[in-house]
C-alpha cells in the first residue's frame, strides 16, 4: 500500500487528477467569497466538459474547445446568478437545479461525440511537458522529474492561478471588495461597492473555472466522452472549499489529497497483490474521498469558534429590506 | 417660530416633497427637509415617524416614490449608496454595517481605489507638519506610496487621520473585537475618508454610555467647525438641545416644523412630535417595605460555546413588590442573564433560586410553572417570545396548552383571554386570529407583555420592553409594570434609557462584560455614575472616593 502511495507514477497521476478538483475549488471559492453557495458545480463541470469536448472534436482546435467550455459553464453560472442575485431565489435549490439541468444537457450534447477520442493535435499539446528534464542522472531527480515535473501546461497554469487568486483576494482592493461583499453585503453596498456587479462577475468566473476543470476530464484524463463523466467530482469540490477554508493556496494541497484518494481505487486495482485482499475493493476505495468529506464536515462543524466561511452565504440581498 | 426657508446657496442639501411607501405602509409623505452648510440639524420624531426612511433615501439606500433631492445646489437622483457617497453624503447607520471578521482598516478602505485612499489620507501632510518629521513614510513621493500596499502602513495613516477628529481606535483590530463606540468610530471614519461633507447619524447615542456620548458630541462639533453638515437623528430631547443648531420634527411620515433649537422649549417639541400635550412624568410607587426576597442569584457564571465568559460571578436578589433595573451596554450579559433564569441556557456555575428553591437546571416549562415569566424583546421583536405567523389566541395558547388536560386544545379560554388583553392594552388588530407578524412593533410588544401578565407570575423579567415604542406606548408599559409591582410581583427590568431606569426603577444593577458592577439605589444616583459603572468601574471604587477621572 505504502509503495503505491510513494511511487512517482501515483503521485504524478494524483497531481494530474487534482487539477480538475483545483480548478473547480478555485471557482466555487470565488463564488462563495461573493456570498453565494453554488451547488451546481457538478452541473457546470459537465456543461464545460461536454461543450468543450464537442468543440474539440468538431474543430480540432484547443482554443475553440476552451472557449466553448467557458461559454457552457459560464452560461450555467449566469443563469444561477440571475436567479439568486436578481430574483433572490433560494441558493440551495437553484444550485441543485443547475446540477440536474447541466447533467441533462451535457449528456444529450455529449452523446453526439461518444466513442470519439481526443483529436491528435490536442493530445499532442497535452503530452508536451514544459518542465520535464531530459535524462536526470540521480534517482532522486528521476523521482522528482516523474512525480512533479512531467505535467502539461494546464497543471502548472492552475497552480499559478491559485497563487494569483490568493494575491488577488488578500492584497488588492478589488479582492477586499469581494470579501466584504461576501461578509456583509449591506456594508459593501453602503461603502459604494457595486455589489450586484461583484456578485455576477465572480459567480460567472467561478462557473467558468469549474467548466475548465470539467473539460480536463474528457480531453486529457479519459481521452473520450462518457455519460456523467464527472462522477461526483463536483460534490467533492463543494466539500473541498470548506476543507480548505475558502483559501486558494490551501486549495492546492486540499485538491491533491482528494485527488490522490480519488485515484486510489484504480491504482489498487492495478496492483495484483493488493487487489486479492477482499477489503481493497475498488468500489470501496472510490468511496474514500466522499467518506473523508463527511469526516471533514463533522470536524469543521464540531470545532468551536472555527471560522464558518463568508457570513452572507445563503442570504439573498435586497437593499430596501427593512 | 418657524424658520423661513434659507437661500439655496447656503444649503448643504434640500429634499422636497419626498414620499416613500412600503407596500401599504406610507413611511414618508411629501416631506420637505433642508440642512445648511456647517450646522448640526436634528431630525426628531417618534419611532415610526419616518426619520430613518427619509435619511435612507438621502443616502441612496431607498429610492423615493416621488420628490426632489438637491445636494450643494445640484439636483441628484441616487441609484445606490455609492452615488450618494460620491456626492459627499455619508451615513452612520443605527445598526452598524461592518464585516465582523475583517479588520477595522479593511472595513474602512474596502471599495476605494488605492489612489482614493492616499488622496484622502494625504491632506494630513499639509495639516500637521510635525507628522512628517515623526514618520519618514509620509514624506515619500506618491509614486512610492502607491507601491506600499501593506495594510499596516495604511492603518498608520488611518490612525493619524482619525486623530484629527480626536477619534481614537486601533485600526488593526478585527471589527468583532471592537467595542460598540469604537465600531461607531470606524463607521464615522469610513464616511469621512470617502470625503463626506454631509454626515447622517442615525440614533448614534442609543448604544453609548453618557461619557461616550459626550465624546461623540465633541467630535461632531469639531466636524461642524470644519464645515461639515450633520444630521442627527434622535428622539432624546436633552441631546438635541445640547448639541444641535436647528431641529426638524417629523410626525407620522410628515414634516411638522423646522425650528431653531435655542428658541424653543422642550414641551413645544414634544407636543409637535406627539401631536398633542402629554404627561411625561414617570411615576414610581413606593416599593413593598417588607423586602421579601423573591429571586436570588449567586455566583452565576456562563461561558458561551466559544468559551467566552458572558456572565461571571453575578450575584443579586430581587424583592417582592419592587422593580430592579438592569443597566449596561448592549451585549454586557443581559440576554444571558434572562436566559439563565428562564432555563433556556444552562449556567456553567452558580445558583438561581426563587423563594429559596433552586431552579437552575430545571426545564423552562417547570420554571414557568413556578411563577417565573419572561418577556424578552429582541432586536427583531419576533425572534423570541412569539410565533410570527400565528394569531394572538394561538400565541397566548403557547404558554398555556401544556397545563391543559386531555388531548385536544381548548381555545375558548385563550381567545377570551386574548380579547381581554386586546382591550386592556389597547392593541390595534383586526382580530385575535390576525397573524402577529402583521402588527406594528408596539402592538407586538403589548401582546407579549399582556400574555405574560395574564400568567400571574411571581417574578417578571422584561428585557427591552419599550424598545422601538413611541412615547405613549412606552408609558403604557411603565403603567402596566407599575401595576404588577403594586400587586407584589417582583420585576426585573432590563432597560436601555438611563433616564427611564433612574425614574422608574427602585434599584439599579449595572452589568459590564458580564460582571455585576454594583447595585444602586435609584433615588441616590446619577447618569454619570451609572455611565462610569457601565464602562467598567465598580461601585465601591466610585463610592470610596477614588477619583476615577483624574486618576486616568
Amino acid at each position: 500500500m505504502i509503495s503505491i502511495l510513494t511511487s512517482p507514477d501515483f503521485i504524478s497521476s494524483a497531481i494530474s487528477f487534482s487539477v480538475i478538483l483545483l480548478l473547480g475549488t478555485l471557482g466555487e471559492l470565488l463564488t462563495e467569497r461573493a456570498g453565494h453557495l453554488n451547488l451546481g458545480v457538478e452541473g457546470m463541470m459537465l456543461l464545460g466538459a461536454s461543450f468543450g469536448y464537442i468543440a474539440a472534436v468538431r474543430s480540432s482546435s484547443l482554443v475553440f474547445a476552451l472557449v466553448a467550455a467557458c461559454l457552457g459553464s459560464g452560461l450555467g453560472a449566469l443563469m444561477y446568478a440571475f436567479l439568486t442575485v436578481s430574483l433572490r431565489v433560494n441558493q440551495t435549490v437553484t444550485g441543485l437545479a443547475l446540477t440536474m439541468f447541466g447533467a441533462g444537457l451535457a449528456n444529450s450534447v455529449g452523446s453526439k461525440v461518444a466513442g470519439t477520442s481526443t483529436p491528435p493535435n490536442i493530445e499532442a499539446f497535452f503530452s508536451f511537458h514544459p518542465l520535464e528534464m531530459d535524462s536526470p542522472n540521480s534517482a532522486f531527480l528521476r523521482f522528482i522529474n516523474k512525480a512533479f515535473l512531467s505535467h502539461d501546461v494546464f497543471v502548472y497554469f492552475s497552480i499559478v492561478l491559485a497563487v494569483l487568486l490568493c494575491v488577488f483576494l488578500f492584497r488588492t482592493q478589488e479582492g477586499l471588495a469581494l470579501r466584504l461583499t461576501g461578509e456583509n453585503t449591506a456594508a459593501a453596498d453602503a461603502s459604494g461597492i457595486k455589489v450586484t456587479r461583484i456578485k455576477y462577475l465572480y459567480i460567472v468566473i467561478g462557473g467558468v473555472l469549474c467548466g475548465l476543470g470539467g473539460l480536463y476530464l474528457p480531453l486529457v484524463q479519459q481521452g473520450y466522452w462518457i455519460e456523467n463523466i464527472t462522477a461526483g467530482q463536483g460534490w467533492l469540490v463543494v466539500a473541498l472549499v470548506i476543507f480548505v477554508r475558502w483559501h486558494p493556496i490551501k486549495a492546492i494541497a486540499g485538491s491533491f489529497v482528494f485527488g490522490a484518494l480519488s485515484i486510489l481505487g484504480s491504482s489498487v486495482q492495478l496492483n495484483e497483490r493488493l487487489s486479492t485482499i477482499p477489503f481493497y475493493n475498488q468500489y470501496i476505495m472510490s468511496m474514500f474521498p466522499f467518506f473523508l468529506t463527511i469526516v471533514v464536515l463533522v470536524i469543521t462543524s464540531a470545532r468551536k469558534g472555527a471560522w464558518r466561511g463568508p457570513a452572507e452565504i445563503g442570504h439573498p440581498y435586497f437593499r430596501e429590506d427593512r | 417660530m418657524s424658520v423661513s426657508s434659507s437661500s439655496p446657496a447656503e444649503n448643504a442639501f434640500s429634499m422636497k416633497g419626498i414620499s416613500k411607501s412600503f407596500g401599504s405602509v406610507c413611511a414618508n409623505e411629501g416631506i420637505d427637509f433642508e440642512v445648511k452648510i456647517g450646522e448640526i440639524h436634528a431630525l426628531l420624531g417618534e419611532n415610526g415617524s419616518g426619520k430613518s426612511t427619509l435619511m435612507n433615501i438621502l443616502s441612496g439606500v431607498y429610492r423615493p416614490d416621488c420628490g426632489k433631492i438637491s445636494v450643494f445646489g445640484e439636483t441628484r437622483d441616487f441609484r445606490s449608496p455609492g452615488d450618494a457617497i460620491r456626492c459627499g453624503i455619508g451615513m452612520v447607520y443605527q445598526h452598524f454595517k461592518l464585516a465582523e471578521s475583517l479588520s477595522a482598516t479593511d472595513n474602512i478602505i474596502a471599495g476605494l481605489s488605492k489612489g482614493q485612499i492616499f488622496r484622502a489620507l494625504q491632506t494630513e501632510k499639509s495639516d500637521d507638519r510635525h507628522i512628517s518629521t515623526m514618520d519618514p513614510d509620509v514624506s515619500v513621493s506618491p509614486d512610492q506610496k502607491q507601491r506600499r500596499t501593506g495594510t499596516n502602513y495604511i492603518s498608520d495613516l488611518i490612525r493619524k487621520f482619525a486623530k484629527r477628529f480626536h477619534i481614537d481606535f486601533d485600526p488593526d483590530k478585527l471589527a468583532s473585537q471592537l467595542s460598540v463606540s469604537e465600531k461607531q468610530s470606524v463607521e464615522i471614519i469610513k464616511v469621512l475618508i470617502r470625503g463626506a461633507k454631509i454626515l447622517i447619524m442615525d440614533e448614534p447615542t442609543a448604544v453609548l454610555t453618557p461619557q461616550e456620548t459626550k465624546k461623540l458630541f465633541s467630535v461632531l462639533k469639531k466636524m461642524r467647525d470644519q464645515g461639515c453638515s450633520i444630521v442627527f437623528i434622535s428622539h432624546k430631547l436633552g441631546e438635541i438641545t445640547e448639541l444641535c443648531d436647528r431641529v426638524t420634527v417629523l410626525r407620522k411620515g410628515r414634516s411638522v416644523d423646522t425650528l431653531v433649537v435655542s428658541q424653543v422649549d422642550t414641551y413645544d417639541l414634544i407636543e409637535k412630535m406627539v401631536g398633542r400635550k402629554i404627561e411625561l412624568e414617570i411615576v414610581r410607587p413606593a416599593p413593598n417595605p417588607e423586602r421579601l426576597e423573591c429571586l436570588r442569584v449567586e455566583g452565576l457564571t456562563y461561558h458561551d460555546e466559544k468559551g467566552l465568559a458572558k456572565l461571571s460571578d453575578v450575584s443579586f436578589s430581587t424583592f417582592y413588590g419592587e422593580i430592579l433595573g438592569v443597566a449596561g451596554l448592549a451585549g454586557s450579559g443581559q440576554k444571558e442573564l434572562c436566559e439563565a433564569i428562564a432555563g433556556i441556557i444552562r449556567p456553567s456555575s452558580g445558583s438561581i433560586s426563587v423563594d429559596a428553591e433552586e431552579i437552575s437546571g430545571l426545564s423552562p416549562r417547570s420554571i414557568t410553572a413556578k411563577g417565573v415569566s419572561m418577556c424578552f424583546i429582541p432586536e427583531d421583536r419576533l425572534g423570541m417570545g412569539l410565533v410570527a405567523s400565528m394569531g394572538i389566541t394561538e400565541n397566548v395558547l403557547l404558554k398555556e396548552y401544556a397545563f391543559q388536560k386531555g388531548i385536544f386544545i381548548k381555545t375558548d379560554r385563550a381567545s377570551e383571554k386574548s380579547d381581554q388583553i386586546i382591550k386592556e392594552l389597547d392593541i390595534m388588530t383586526p382580530g385575535v386570529r390576525h397573524p402577529v407578524r402583521l402588527l406594528s412593533g408596539g402592538n407586538i410588544q403589548k401582546v407579549i407583555l399582556g400574555r405574560e401578565i395574564h400568567l400571574h407570575p411571581k417574578l417578571m423579567i422584561t428585557a427591552y420592553a419599550v424598545r422601538g415604542l413611541d412615547i405613549q406606548s412606552s408609558h403604557t408599559v411603565y403603567r402596566l409594570l407599575n401595576e404588577q409591582k403594586k400587586q407584589n410581583v417582583s420585576v426585573l427590568y432590563i432597560g436601555e434609557d438611563l433616564d427611564v431606569l433612574i425614574a422608574f426603577c427602585d434599584r439599579i444593577m449595572v452589568l459590564c462584560r458580564g460582571e455585576n458592577m454594583g447595585i444602586l439605589d435609584a433615588n441616590h444616583t446619577s447618569k454619570i455614575e451609572i455611565g462610569q459603572m457601565m464602562s467598567g468601574t465598580r461601585l465601591e471604587v466610585i463610592r470610596t472616593g477614588v477619583d476615577y477621572v483624574s486618576n486616568r
